[in-house]
């Protein structure tokens, strides 16, 4: 809520136009996670700024901690080794919201208002409005936001739109020690994150490159990668992110479609939400993360 | 630290070994990731395990914990053998060319003079040899069988590629690519900074690791200039400072120290000190020692402090032998002490085999603890478990618990890794009924004092003339013990070059330690802060960050000790003639008058370099030591030893038993028989830090607490698969002296090395939890520690000692 309604490119549920007549820059933080010492600084910085505080867990057997994200932990550091060629990796991945310049959350989303994409690019989701439908997660290629199972409404990194509201860094660029976390226009991101690589490549990492995807439009939050022709060395970063067809569908083609047919979606939802519940949906997604731990 | 944080953005090479400071100084880290982004820094990282830093470095190669002398060896030999030393730089600049006494030898791992029933070395024969004129003997041409040089190759000789692959288990090919990437910075226009910290420092031959990477720096021409250096990162936000105020037994602030038992004569203790020059027109700057001793005296007793008494000579304690904290345990353990006031640490926590340590503070009447917050120590006979089992019935010591402030709520200086003293203003007044350490001191003081004055007792003099100037007895103020420290005239103190003129009026801060007296003129609290607040006001507060050079110098942000000098030894980033070696990164040059430059010389200013004063003015030589003569307890060459509890039991580099372990080590008896054997303990074990944490504090605060909630170790694929543990499992460690539970992390960030034909596993031990705090409870990790220290400092062995590892 921090921006102006002025500053507001795309709100979830609602037909009509955004504002247009002021333009402004379009923001990036840039991720370099080949300098990044994963110390979790940012992750501090996450909970401070946001005054929210995760539950003290336990160890799973992992750097990771908390193991994944959650309606209090906005961004978690992924850790992962890779032995290649004799050679170890320790490959850290600070994970969040890329703020996609198509949002997938923002498509799914049936509440009004509920998601907005700022003109500069920022990803919001403004709580109050949220119904915990979990649509945003469902078209989310990230896996990112998270149902809260204390208020049912879903929570995620907002690239701390109320400091870039006023002119400063998000709390993790600011806390980061080495300069691994950036942050600016796009435009200087992409110039930084040029300098970045041409050095990596340097050092003999010749596929070193921007991870910025096409298939969401590109980010708002972009990775330096070693390894950028495979990004899913990187505890599973989606190589080639795009919206689900179904939500592609539902707000594609569909939304031409008869206002019956629509009507008809949006009560299947409505049913869907009355008989499985919000609480459901994050179970499920549980089983899946615990699977995804054993196999790590 | 020779140089500071700012300064490892000019190296060229960066070297991470015996330290993990992307881990443990995240913050100073970025200094390296500043080299790398924009000096095309290569960063090594050798290590046990690896590590964060690791993970972000050029290079990496593994070696078994406390072998790291080997390893340094190795690098020594391949640098001398290889030609790739910086010759002009260590000929002029070190001992190379000095002659050592016939008598001192190095046998089959004992050096000459050790006394097998004391376990200590009679070091006389450890020394040069002095010419008529009182200097010692030179040969330029390098070429007589006792010149340093000639000693250092011999000895390093044993330290080949193949002595370190089955000593280290550090794979040939990859120390030689570590030993290449280190020999290009002999080159003048390059340098390496070493960054090390308790990977060294807590070995039982630490002091010496450190003297072999500095002995390494010294061979590439790397001490002095900017981007190289040996550097120490201090570990405590000012624990710099604590050793620059002399909180070590056997120091007084600023590294003067006290006299021996035997020592009871004022004259002769100056004397011996005061060390004259050992060649000619060396500056030998501790000549200047009775100047900072006497105005010390000054500060500390005022008028009472005469020429008439010796400057209170008589009352400064005389050492029977070190009383370090683990001399300090082992008298409470033995029941030799009666009361304990801990103060900054957690004991039960911070020292070697909690068992020992328990039963120590059980033995005592009262334990007094002065800390922020709610420490395992002052806690120590409370039940908690598994945890701590005590019987609290059977504890009769009385526990005193005076809360005290943390840094962030007091003002004063913090002395960085740097040497910098950075002012910083409390952010907040401390909680509840807490109080500042300084008021709680002083309350202390003056009721001891109020019961000395009423009581007698058995020696009150030097209490009751302990000089007490503050404006509110109870409670002094930093900024007073700050100007203390710093130093003011007694008198007006003229010019000695022109008795007319005043340079200071009586009762005014000096500008630094060139104007101490030892005539009783000049109050001094630790000679080498002097300057740190002067009559223009508090140096340590300015925050200029003006870079005229653009080498991250900035001489006006805060005050750097000695006299704001940024890196020690600068005068050796100049060739003897005074020019630059690397004129893209000079420091101090010779401008034909005096010496000026970027950095505040630390030299004589109006030396001209014809004269031929060495850059090393503290050392009598006026050149480093690769030879270190006397000054160590076990050498005066870095010699490998085992760790006392060692997986392979024996020494490959000599076949002596009294030399597998460090011969010089000082072991009580009772702590030796608790020593595990690898036949029972079998896993090379060593404990660490971690990002997420600080200490023994961090696990008090909720978000260090969600980030790293719970207690692990780590082992290897290998050793996991062989034991059947899977990651996430809980395991047992025990070493001989106890056991913890923890979850187990497999990783493959550790890996089996071989030494010596046989499989060796590390098990990682992370430090950080214990029974009280926010984060899941654990086991303070010292029940396993063994009680030994390193020869010279007595710091403890953390590093390397024997476990053994089976699921829970």
């Amino acid at each position: 809520m921090a921006l102006q309604s002025l500053d507001i490119r795309h709100r979830s549920a609602t037909t009509t136009p955004s504002p247009s007549q002021r333009r402004t820059e379009e923001v990036a933080k840039l991720i370099d996670v080949t300098t990044c010492i994963g110390c979790k600084a940012c992750q501090a910085a996450c909970l401070e700024w946001n005054d929210i505080r995760d539950d003290v867990g336990t160890n799973n057997g992992f750097y990771d901690n908390p193991p994944d994200l959650t309606a209090s932990s906005w961004t978690v550091m992924r850790y992962s080794e890779i032995r290649e060629g004799g050679g170890l990796q320790w490959l850290i991945r600070k994970d969040g919201c890329m703020h996609c310049q198509e949002p997938g959350c923002l498509k799914a989303c049936p509440s009004p208002g509920a998601i907005i994409q700022y003109s500069n690019g920022i990803v919001d989701f403004h709580e109050e409005e949220c119904i915990g439908c979990g649509y945003c997660i469902t078209g989310c290629p990230f896996n990112i936001p998270r149902l809260s199972a204390k208020d049912g409404k879903v929570y995620k990194c907002t690239l701390c739109s109320d400091r870039v509201a006023v002119g400063i860094e998000p709390a993790c660029i600011k806390a980061c020690p080495t300069g691994a976390l950036q942050f600016g226009t796009k435009e200087q991101m992409r110039d930084y994150a040029r300098y970045r690589i041409a050095d990596l490549k340097s050092r003999g990492f010749a596929n070193a490159g921007l991870y910025d995807p096409a298939g969401v439009g590109g980010t708002h939050v972009m990775y330096v990668l070693h390894h950028a022709d495979r990004p899913g060395l990187y505890s599973g970063l989606t190589a080639d992110p795009g919206i689900s067809p179904l939500v592609a569908l539902w707000k594609g083609a569909a939304k031409s479609l008869a206002a019956g047919a629509l009507g008809a979606l949006v009560l299947g939802s409505f049913f869907h939400y009355v008989a499985r519940g919000p609480i459901e949906i994050s179970g499920e997604r549980e089983d899946e993360q615990e699977k995804e731990g054993d196999a790590k | 630290m020779t140089n500071h944080w700012v300064d490892i953005k000019n190296a060229d090479l960066v070297l991470i070994m015996g330290g993990n400071a992307a881990e443990a100084h995240p913050c100073g880290f970025k200094w390296v990731v500043e080299a790398k982004k924009h000096n095309a820094a290569k960063l090594i990282v050798v290590d046990p395990r690896f590590t964060r830093s690791a993970s972000v470095a050029d290079y990496y190669a593994p070696l078994r914990t406390g072998t790291d002398i080997v390893f340094l060896g190795g690098v020594i030999n391949y640098l001398l053998s290889n030609n790739k030393i910086q010759h002009e730089y260590v000929k002029a600049y070190t001992d190379f060319t000095f002659l050592v006494n016939e008598g001192f030898s190095f046998e089959n791992g004992l050096f000459s003079g050790y006394d097998a029933e004391t376990g200590t070395y009679n070091r006389s024969s450890w020394n040069y040899q002095l010419g008529e004129d009182g200097y010692v003997k030179t040969d330029p041409t390098l070429q007589h069988p006792r010149c340093v040089y000639q000693l250092l190759n011999n000895h390093y000789s044993r330290y080949t590629p193949e002595m370190v692959e089955r000593i280290c288990g550090t794979p040939k090919e990859q120390f030689l690519k570590v030993a290449e990437m280190i020999s290009s910075t002999a080159a003048p226009d390059r340098a390496m900074t070493i960054m090390y910290a308790l990977g060294w420092t807590q070995h039982s031959l630490g002091t010496q690791m450190i003297r072999a990477g500095a002995m390494v720096q010294l061979l590439l021409g790397n001490i002095g200039v900017s981007g190289g250096g040996m550097n120490a990162l201090r570990g405590h936000s000012n624990i710099q400072g604590l050793t620059d105020l002399g909180l070590m037994s056997d120091l007084l602030p600023g590294y003067l120290n006290l006299p021996g038992e035997k020592e009871t004569d004022y004259r002769a203790y100056i004397r011996k000190r005061a060390f004259k020059p050992l060649r000619p027109n060396q500056m030998s700057y501790w000549q200047n020692y009775e100047k900072f001793h006497v105005s010390l005296m000054k500060a500390w007793f005022g008028d009472a402090a005469g020429k008439d008494n010796d400057w209170c000579f008589d009352w400064l304690p005389k050492l029977d032998k070190m009383h370090d904290v683990l001399q300090v345990f082992e008298d409470m353990f033995q029941g030799r002490m009666n009361g304990y006031l801990c103060q900054g640490f957690n004991a039960l926590a911070a020292f070697p085999n909690k068992a020992k340590l328990g039963a120590a503070l059980a033995g005592l009447k009262y334990l007094v603890v002065m800390d922020p917050l709610a420490t395992e120590t002052a806690e120590f006979w409370r039940d908690f478990g598994e945890y701590n089992e005590v019987d609290p019935a059977k504890v009769q010591t009385t526990v005193f618990r005076l809360p005290c402030g943390c840094f962030a709520e007091e003002d004063g200086a913090l002395v960085n890794s740097g040497r910098w003293l950075q002012w910083h203003w409390k952010g907040t007044e401390p909680p509840g009924e807490a109080k500042v350490s300084t008021e709680i001191m002083a309350r202390i003081f003056i009721r001891l004092r109020e019961l000395y004055r009423a009581e007698g007792g058995a020696f009150p003099d030097p209490i009751l003339n302990l000089s007490w100037p503050y404006r509110i007895p109870g409670d002094p103020s930093s900024e007073e013990l700050a100007r203390e420290e710093s130093g003011k005239a007694l008198v007006d103190l003229t010019d000695p070059m022109d008795k007319t003129r005043i340079i200071r009026k009586a009762g005014e801060q000096l500008d630094g330690f060139a104007q101490l007296r030892d005539d009783g003129t000049t109050a001094c609290g630790c000679w080498i802060f002097s300057g740190s607040w002067t009559q223009a006001g508090n140096q340590m507060a300015r925050r200029d960050n003006s870079d005229p050079f653009g080498n991250g110098q900035t001489l006006g942000w805060a005050w750097a000790w000695p006299a704001n000098r940024r890196i020690l030894y600068n005068r050796a980033s100049a060739r003897p003639d005074g020019t630059p070696w690397n004129s893209k990164r000079r420091s101090i040059w010779w401008n034909g008058r005096m010496w000026e430059g970027s950095d505040v010389p630390d030299f004589k200013a109006d030396s001209n370099p014809a004269e031929g004063m060495g850059p090393f003015i503290m050392n009598p030589e006026g050149v480093a030591r690769f030879f270190s003569v006397d000054k160590n307890a076990d050498g005066p060459f870095p010699e490998h030893y085992e760790p006392f509890e060692s997986p392979v039991g024996l020494n490959l580099l000599n076949s002596n038993p009294r030399a597998v372990n460090n011969p010089a080590a000082r072991v009580f008896k009772g702590d030796r028989e608790a020593f595990g054997q690898s036949k029972d303990f079998p896993y090379a074990a060593t404990t660490y830090r971690l990002t997420e944490h600080f200490h023994y504090w961090t696990k008090h605060c909720r978000i260090n607490a969600i980030l790293q909630p719970r207690q692990f170790v780590e082992i290897d694929e290998d050793l996991a698969a062989e034991k059947g543990i899977k990651t996430g499992d809980m395991v047992k460690v025990l070493s001989n002296r106890g056991g913890i539970k923890a979850v187990a992390v497999v990783t493959k960030r550790l890996q089996p090395l071989v030494v010596n034909g046989k499989k060796v596993h590390h098990v990682g031990i992370p430090i950080h939890w214990g029974f009280k705090g926010l984060a899941r409870k654990g086991y303070l990790t010292n029940t396993l520690t063994p009680f030994v220290g390193d020869a010279n400092t007595q710091t403890p062995e953390f590093k390397s000692f024997l476990v053994n590892i089976e699921r829970a």
